[in-house]
């Protein structure tokens, strides 16, 4: 019982990390038709620029300053590359996103190094905020989830409250009108662009110093980010919401199921025994496979609802 | 457009220029004789790569002040190989277009697996352009078993040796086990041996957890600590390293989960400072070598050679004594056989009887190329003459397992050339 609530708390925990860096895609998805490949670059640059600003300033301002300052490298991404790129269409589009990830992990490369920095969580949040079952529950995790609902609760006030967003969600479905009523749609893009860094900014800020900060972690988060952009359903922010849970808490939980599907053909008092491919993949505990779970899903949902589950837009 | 072409053109005249100026190779009075080194310098495992390349670079620059071999100079060239097979494989084409005649790689078995056998495999089909690898640490046991080659030498205590020196560390009253290993070559090596000396020396101990995670890609390990904590395992035998280990610990500290850590490879870059105080009494690691050890064994020049390395620039501790060993016996090897030709050296190399920076007996083994060093066995504690990574923790020696005592069968049959 102990091990599904810590799972549960856990998986909660990454969940919430994984929806605040796929709410920023999906949301510049279903704005610009661009699936942005560069995502994960830029929560990589909240998470250096945010250890570069808390070694001066502490980590409370870099947890303002570094989201903000991906938002400018956003806008001037957009400004500067995307726009123009734009009339080529979306294949043109999504290949310069995919130009930019290299190009952003070799400058943080040349900029902070090779090796992993020191970027630790701050000692006022460094305590047990709980204890249960003997373990205790960080205080660092509670303000991870803290910030990550309170940005949730920001983004869909901003969207459904504002007249900005009332701007926003008429330029997602009818570009052609909203400009033709004289708002300065373009405008709108790039704001959508580095509103999607900001969060993508802010995601790196809570998570560079949760998991390490170093110049593999664009590659290691990317994969997963956009399974869960896929899987939720291009468009749709709910949907994006349910599936980071779901990632989240599958990849946590995978780790403590030590049953293989052999396991679960035992009452019917199967057995298999000699050395061969069979018996290994009958055998395989799915903790050991618990990272490929997410991509068999993907897979899944592609067969079967290429839409994926709350989706508003084709691929 | 005229002008652009005239920029053109002159650009591509100043390449032209400049390739003729470093085309030629400058010539040296005498010839250096190149090492090469590949390990990961980028990816997650960078730190140990970095630290392993300062480790040679002093190493090397010592041995050269001495006279190199031969009367030449060491040199040491660099490659990334990013912890991919294939990237290695490509440094390795690399390395013998440069006709280098040595290459040294210390991490990752998967990695060492498939060196062995392109080397193998290459200076098989070119006898004229022969590399000779030179392995600092892929440890799993296959390497001088089931793989074992003419053309692989390796001079860091295999998992079979550790993992005897282990069980035999284990504390007394120690009951209950969990195992946690990486999931590729290495990591299984040690599940396996691990098992086989717990049979052995140790049947009173139970393995209540048994696991093998991602190797290299875990960055949430709360779920395994939940695990661990659930089984009710005293201690956590493992044989993660950097990454994988140092967050392992953090994560259980974090969690305040109180289970010893008796590890393989805790004392390397990164693994006191994960643990700090919370460490004490609760971590132990099998080791080559810890400074503590020459004060214990009384060898001062070992303890001075330590502090150097200290003093010049590195605020790391030392720990990697089997790399002394190695650049030291393959100069005495190069000097017996009077060249740096890979196949003489090798002859030169098999067999030899040595003595390492602390006086004790080490042998290259001729059956598989494996080194027979002693290991010792450091527990994380306090009054101790030298600290481990500024923690004002540091390792206290309270086992140690001879050459002798290390001394395993192995089941290689070597093909031998020729």
């Amino acid at each position: 019982m102990e091990i599904v609530l810590v799972s549960l708390l856990n998986g909660l925990v990454y969940g919430m990390l994984l929806f605040m860096l796929a709410s920023g895609l999906t949301l510049i998805f279903s704005m610009m038709g661009v699936l942005n490949f560069a995502h994960a670059s830029i929560y990589m640059i909240g998470a250096y620029l945010a250890f570069t600003v808390s070694q001066f300033l502490g980590f409370f301002p870099a947890l303002i300053i570094a989201p903000l300052l991906c938002g400018l490298l956003g806008a001037a991404i957009e400004v500067f590359g995307l726009r123009r790129v734009h009339s080529n269409g979306h294949i043109a589009e999504l290949l310069f996103t995919f130009g930019l990830v290299f190009i952003i992990e070799r400058v943080v490369q040349m900029t902070w190094g090779m090796l992993p920095m020191p970027y630790r969580v701050p000692a006022v949040l460094d305590f047990p905020l709980f204890t249960f079952y003997g373990q205790y529950f960080p205080a660092y995790r509670g303000f991870m989830l803290l910030v990550s609902a309170g940005m949730l609760l920001a983004t869909w006030l901003l969207l459904k409250k504002t007249r900005v967003g009332l701007i926003i969600q008429a330029s997602l479905t009818h570009p052609q009108m909203a400009s033709a009523l004289g708002h300065n749609v373009p405008a709108v893009f790039t704001l959508v662009f580095a509103g999607g860094c900001v969060l993508a900014g802010l995601a790196g800020v809570i998570g560079g110093n949760y998991q390490t900060t170093e110049p593999g972690m664009a590659d290691s988060m990317g994969p997963i980010v956009f399974v869960v952009v896929v899987f939720g359903g291009l468009g749709s922010l709910m949907g994006c919401f349910v599936a980071s849970i779901l990632m989240g808490m599958i990849m946590t939980f995978a780790v403590v199921i030590n049953v293989s599907l052999l396991d679960l053909l035992k009452p019917l008092g199967i057995t298999l025994s000699g050395d061969n491919l069979f018996t290994e993949f009958m055998t395989v505990p799915v903790a050991r496979i618990g990272a490929l779970l997410p991509f068999l899903l993907m897979i899944f949902i592609l067969m079967v609802r290429p839409r994926g589950l709350m989706g508003t837009r084709d691929t | 457009m005229r002008g652009l072409r005239l920029l053109g053109y002159s650009f591509a005249v100043l390449l032209v220029f400049l390739s003729a100026l470093s085309s030629g190779r400058p010539v040296l009075a005498e010839e250096t004789i190149k090492v090469a080194y590949t390990d990961p310098f980028s990816g997650p495992f960078a730190s140990g790569g970095d630290e392993f390349l300062k480790n040679f670079q002093f190493i090397i620059a010592r041995k050269n002040a001495m006279g190199g071999a031969l009367g030449r100079k060491f040199e040491l060239v660099p490659f990334d190989d990013k912890l991919q097979p294939a990237e290695a494989l490509i440094a390795l084409k690399s390395m013998i277009d440069q006709n280098i005649p040595f290459v040294m790689h210390c991490t990752g078995s998967n990695v060492g697996s498939a060196l062995i056998d392109a080397v193998s495999k290459h200076n098989a089909r070119n006898p004229d352009n022969r590399i000779l690898y030179l392995n600092c640490g892929a440890l799993a046991t296959e390497l001088t078993n089931e793989q074992c080659d003419f053309w692989h030498f390796r001079f860091a205590g295999s998992v079979d040796m550790r993992a005897a020196a282990r069980i035999k560390a284990l504390p007394q009253d120690l009951k209950k086990v969990y195992l946690l290993n990486q999931d590729y070559l290495f990591g299984q090596s040690i599940q396996h041996d691990t098992k086989k000396w717990l049979a052995k020396l140790r049947p009173d101990i139970e393995i209540v957890g048994d696991e093998l995670m991602p190797f290299g890609k875990v960055q949430d390990f709360s779920p395994y600590v939940a695990k661990i904590k659930a089984s009710g395992a005293q201690s956590v035998v493992t044989g993660n390293y950097n990454r994988d280990l140092n967050l392992l610990i953090k994560s259980a500290n974090e969690a305040g989960l109180d289970v010893r850590f008796d590890t393989f490879l805790s004392h390397l870059i990164g693994g006191p400072t994960a643990i700090g105080a919370a460490g004490e009494n609760r971590l132990t690691s099998i080791m080559e070598f810890n400074s503590n050890v020459a004060v214990d064994l009384k060898v001062p020049e070992a303890e001075k050679f330590a502090n150097d390395w200290r003093t010049s620039g590195h605020d790391t501790d030392f720990s990697a004594l089997n790399f002394v060993t190695m650049i030291d016996m393959l100069a005495d090897a190069i000097n017996k056989a009077g060249s740096t030709d890979p196949m003489k050296v090798a002859l030169a190399l098999e067999d030899a009887h040595s003595k390492d920076l602390l006086g004790q007996d080490v042998i290259m083994r001729k059956d598989d190329h494996q080194l027979l060093m002693p290991y010792y066995a450091g527990v994380f504690s306090k009054g101790v003459k030298y600290d481990a990574e500024h923690t004002g923790f540091g390792w206290k020696n309270y086992m140690t397992a001879t050459t002798a005592d290390l001394t395993l069968p192995t089941i290689c049959k070597m093909k031998r050339p020729e």
